[in-house]
């Protein structure tokens, strides 16, 4: 509670500044922003690589052709404007003019055309550019996107790092794009930063690109990303004031013992398109678990309050579905599960599984390989135990290990976290629809099958009606929640800690997954 | 010519054992649920299967285990130690990057903790039950039970953020301006606190093992010897006692050297330290085989040259090492 208060005493702050002065603070130009990545990115073109740590880098040396304010409202980037045909079937862009690459090169519409050739084949997430049959260039600046049926998730997957645009003149050289020199080093990028060094291991530095197509930005001079694995190590180096910002913190204690230190501010804002869910995934298709009575009952036992308020030290936000609390499509009002042992023992009892001898079944649970997961694992046991479900923990040595038993459905339950990634279609519709069981890890693991879901979810992929769309989200939340294959726990308590002398800390729907072009230091 | 024989039968069963030791690592790698593509759908927040697929077809890793082993050993044959499928980087490049920061840190510690080791073992021998003797014993012992990454969080505690002297992390600062020097003397400073904490445990070996071997030769009879025909005692010490008591040591500090891989992960991990040890730990995280038998491969040469090092300089303490003269 005591961090979300000082969220809103900064809140009132702003605002009573921006109230006396019209002119709150005048943003300054230069300056080196030393900030911090958790680990050494594979390369740094987010058009073949997605997760957040080619993400940081990655958006700040390509930028993409719309970024998102906080109300999840899109706004022109290297597209100035653009329009959606009458049947959702175009999508146009008009490119602004005065845009180039990082070698002076003009950025055209055959860049975004090849852009989109490129992260259709190329980039993890397939159903981002799916419906996607041709992209026409009628002139230098004008990009027509031709689909097969509409497409509204196409808006989120054009922004943040998701759509970066890549010079066709060096990526279409012939090499592999997802191994291409270039990928790491001499970077050609389109974004307000250049590359200036990648060290493996040790540092990224970038510096303004004094070419970048929007007036007077970036204000910062710098950015040196340090690498540093160590997250004890970057709370101290927050600490005595080495870093100045630091993204994707996540361990309770850390972001506590942080949010008191005086000069560091502490904000859980710019997580919400990158949408990371906690949950506690149950395998339906064998044993106990198939039955949804079972499911339920152990949401039932579970006391939420307890993960949130005393594992989580209050730090992490409620999930209750399976789509990010951040999000507009979010639905607020579904069965939370709220504890109660009675209703618990009686749909166990329902479910044809009596209590013997204290006892009703045996399960297994996975204890994932990720940090801070044991906590949550073995107080679920002991919650389950009071209902008579004896759970045996079992710990996978690494993540291949782990993703391998989760990936062909050879588990019984593990906690498990997965990113929404923007639209739903993107990093959503991959846990639940039945086309996409067992397909490896973060697809749908639990081989939850439900014609009423799959129908719901390929209907909003289409809808571009965002009443419709939303209204269709609003079912498919109800019916998931329902059904339980997934017992929804929290946000992953993602917070991004910065030094009092930075300005406009990322946040928006993307944080560091979008451009910190209006980032500045204030002395 | 014995002696050049000798050493080429030696070199021969160096290049069969590190063949060896490739090939069984190669095996284990490959025994373990999962692979390298499994990991890289990891750092990408997950992937569609058929880019995965995609994946494991371009690096080989869809062909049998036996057509894999073929192509990795013939590919070592030929000096090539292969690419990094995590980092899309060859082997070599990034093991040759990593090495001077690892060198750097694993030789300055080595150093320290071989030369404060020995002197406060020397001290304390000579007066095994004074207060320094009872302190070196202390500090030595709990520099050797403490985890190493809790005494360089301690450190860093106390040195970084309580009393700021040095930098938290990092090899180098990338702001610093200036030539040379200026650099030098900032990555010394990055240098301290980690170089510390490694020497912390080789330290304890040290001065325990120069403390009992000094007790030993201080009881024997040259020494009694020299100190009846009125020689200083710092002199009977120094030039008479102590060389015969660092062999013991030397040896000691040869073995250490397989450490220059294990031991560093910890330190380096806490400090991030852009050396080999963060690199392994990575590597073995990420299942990027050829990363990981690339260090394997370095490591051993190092301790190779190590022993050689460590022969070489038994001999000039203890000229019997080495034989017929």
């Amino acid at each position: 509670m005591r961090h979300m208060f000082k969220h809103f005493m900064a809140a009132t702050a702003a605002a009573a500044l921006l109230a006396t002065s019209a002119m709150a603070e005048e943003p300054k130009r230069g300056g080196t922003l030393v900030t911090v990545i958790n680990s050494t990115p594979r390369v740094l073109n987010p058009a073949v690589q997605s997760g957040v740590a080619t993400g940081f880098p990655g958006a700040q040396l390509f930028a993409s052709p719309l970024r998102y304010d906080d109300s999840w409202t899109p706004q022109p980037y290297l597209a100035k404007s653009w329009e959606v045909s009458e049947d959702g079937l175009k999508v146009t862009l008009h490119l602004v003019e005065n845009a180039t690459f990082h070698d002076g090169q003009p950025i055209t519409s055959e860049d975004v055309a090849f852009s989109v050739d490129i992260i259709k084949e190329f980039h993890p997430f397939k159903s981002m550019f799916a419906p996607v049959t041709s992209v026409d260039t009628p002139d230098a600046h004008t990009a027509v996107i031709n689909l097969s049926k509409p497409h509204p998730a196409l808006m989120l997957a054009m922004s943040g790092q998701l759509m970066s645009i890549i010079p066709k003149h060096i990526y279409g050289d012939g090499q592999d794009p997802k191994n291409h020199p270039r990928n790491n080093v001499d970077v050609v990028g389109s974004g307000p930063f250049k590359l200036v060094e990648f060290k493996n291991g040790e540092h990224i530095i970038l510096e303004r690109y004094d070419g970048f197509f929007m007036e007077g930005r970036p204000y910062l001079d710098k950015i040196v990303m340090r690498i540093m694995p160590d997250s004890s190590a970057r709370a101290i180096a927050l600490e005595n004031g080495e870093l100045m910002l630091a993204a994707f913190e996540a361990e309770p204690t850390l972001i506590n013992r942080l949010s008191k230190v005086k000069g560091l501010n502490v904000t859980k804002e710019g997580y919400g398109g990158v949408g990371p869910i906690d949950w506690l995934a149950m395998n339906t298709t064998k044993g106990p678990l198939k039955e949804k009575k079972v499911r339920q009952a152990i949401a039932y036992a579970i006391d939420k309050d307890f993960i949130l308020k005393a594992l989580l030290r209050g730090t992490a936000t409620e999930a209750k579905t399976g789509i990010h609390p951040d999000s507009p499509l979010y639905d607020n009002d579904v069965n939370n599960y709220p504890l109660d042992l009675d209703k618990a023992n009686a749909l166990l009892d329902e479910a044809g599984f009596p209590m013997k001898d204290g006892k009703r079944f045996d399960i297994t649970m996975q204890l994932a390989p990720f940090p801070g997961y044991k906590p949550q694992t073995e107080y679920i046991k002991q919650a389950l135990s009071k209902v008579g479900i004896e759970v045996t923990i079992l710990s996978s040595p690494d993540f291949p290990s782990w993703a391998k038993l989760m990936g062909t459905l050879d588990y019984d339950m593990s906690l498990d976290s997965v990113y929404n990634w923007g639209d739903p279609v993107i990093g959503v519709n991959r846990t639940y629809l039945s086309s996409n069981i067992a397909k490896g890890v973060w697809s749908n693991t639990q081989g939850y099958s439900n014609p009423r879901v799959d129908e719901l979810l390929n209907m909003a992929a289409n809808e571009n009606d965002a009443e419709k769309r939303k209204a269709l989200y609003k079912e498919f939340q109800e019916i998931v929640t329902e059904d339980v294959p997934i017992y929804f726990l929290n946000a992953v308590p993602m917070h991004t800690i910065y030094s009092d002398k930075v300005g406009n800390p990322p946040m928006g729907i993307w944080g560091t997954s979008s451009p910190i072009d209006m980032t500045y230091l204030k002395e | 010519m014995d002696q050049l024989k000798a050493l080429s039968i030696r070199l021969i069963h160096a290049a069969i054992l590190l063949l060896a030791v490739l090939v069984l690592n190669f095996s284990m790698m490959h025994m373990a649920p999962g692979d390298v593509a499994d990991t890289i759908s990891q750092s990408m927040g997950g992937a569609d299967e058929a880019v995965l697929e995609r994946i494991r077809a371009d690096y080989g890793l869809d062909q049998p285990f036996l057509v894999q082993l073929g192509r990795y050993v013939g590919r070592v044959l030929q000096f090539d130690l292969g690419y990094s499928f995590f980092y899309n980087q060859s082997v070599t490049s990034l093991i040759l990057d990593r090495l001077p920061a690892t060198l750097l840190l694993v030789l300055s510690a080595q150093i320290v903790a071989l030369l404060l080791g020995v002197v406060l073992g020397v001290i304390s021998a000579r007066r095994p039950n004074g207060i320094l003797s009872h302190f070196v014993t202390f500090f030595a012992l709990f520099g050797y039970s403490a985890p190493v990454f809790w005494t360089g969080i301690l450190l860093l505690i106390a040195f970084s953020l309580k009393i700021p002297l040095f930098p938290v992390a990092g090899m180098q600062d990338v702001t610093v301006e200036g030539g040379f020097f200026a650099h030098a003397l900032d990555i010394a400073r990055h240098l301290v606190l980690p170089m510390l904490t490694l020497a912390s445990i080789f330290l304890a070996l040290y001065s325990r093992l120069a403390r009992a071997t000094m007790m030993e030769v201080l009881g024997s009879d040259y020494v009694r010897t020299a100190k009846a025909k009125g020689l200083r005692p710092r002199d009977v010490v120094y030039k008479h006692a102590l060389k015969n008591a660092l062999s013991p040591v030397i040896t000691l500090a040869g073995l250490q050297f397989s450490a220059v891989v294990s031991g560093a992960v910890l330190v380096e991990t806490v400090f991030s330290w852009p050396g080999l040890g963060t690199l392994a730990f990575q590597s073995i995280i990420a299942r990027d085989t050829p990363t990981i038998l690339g260090i394997l491969f370095f490591s051993a040469l190092v301790v190779i040259v190590g022993n050689i090092l460590t022969d070489l300089a038994l001999r000039l303490v203890d000229p019997r090492v080495g034989g017929r003269r």
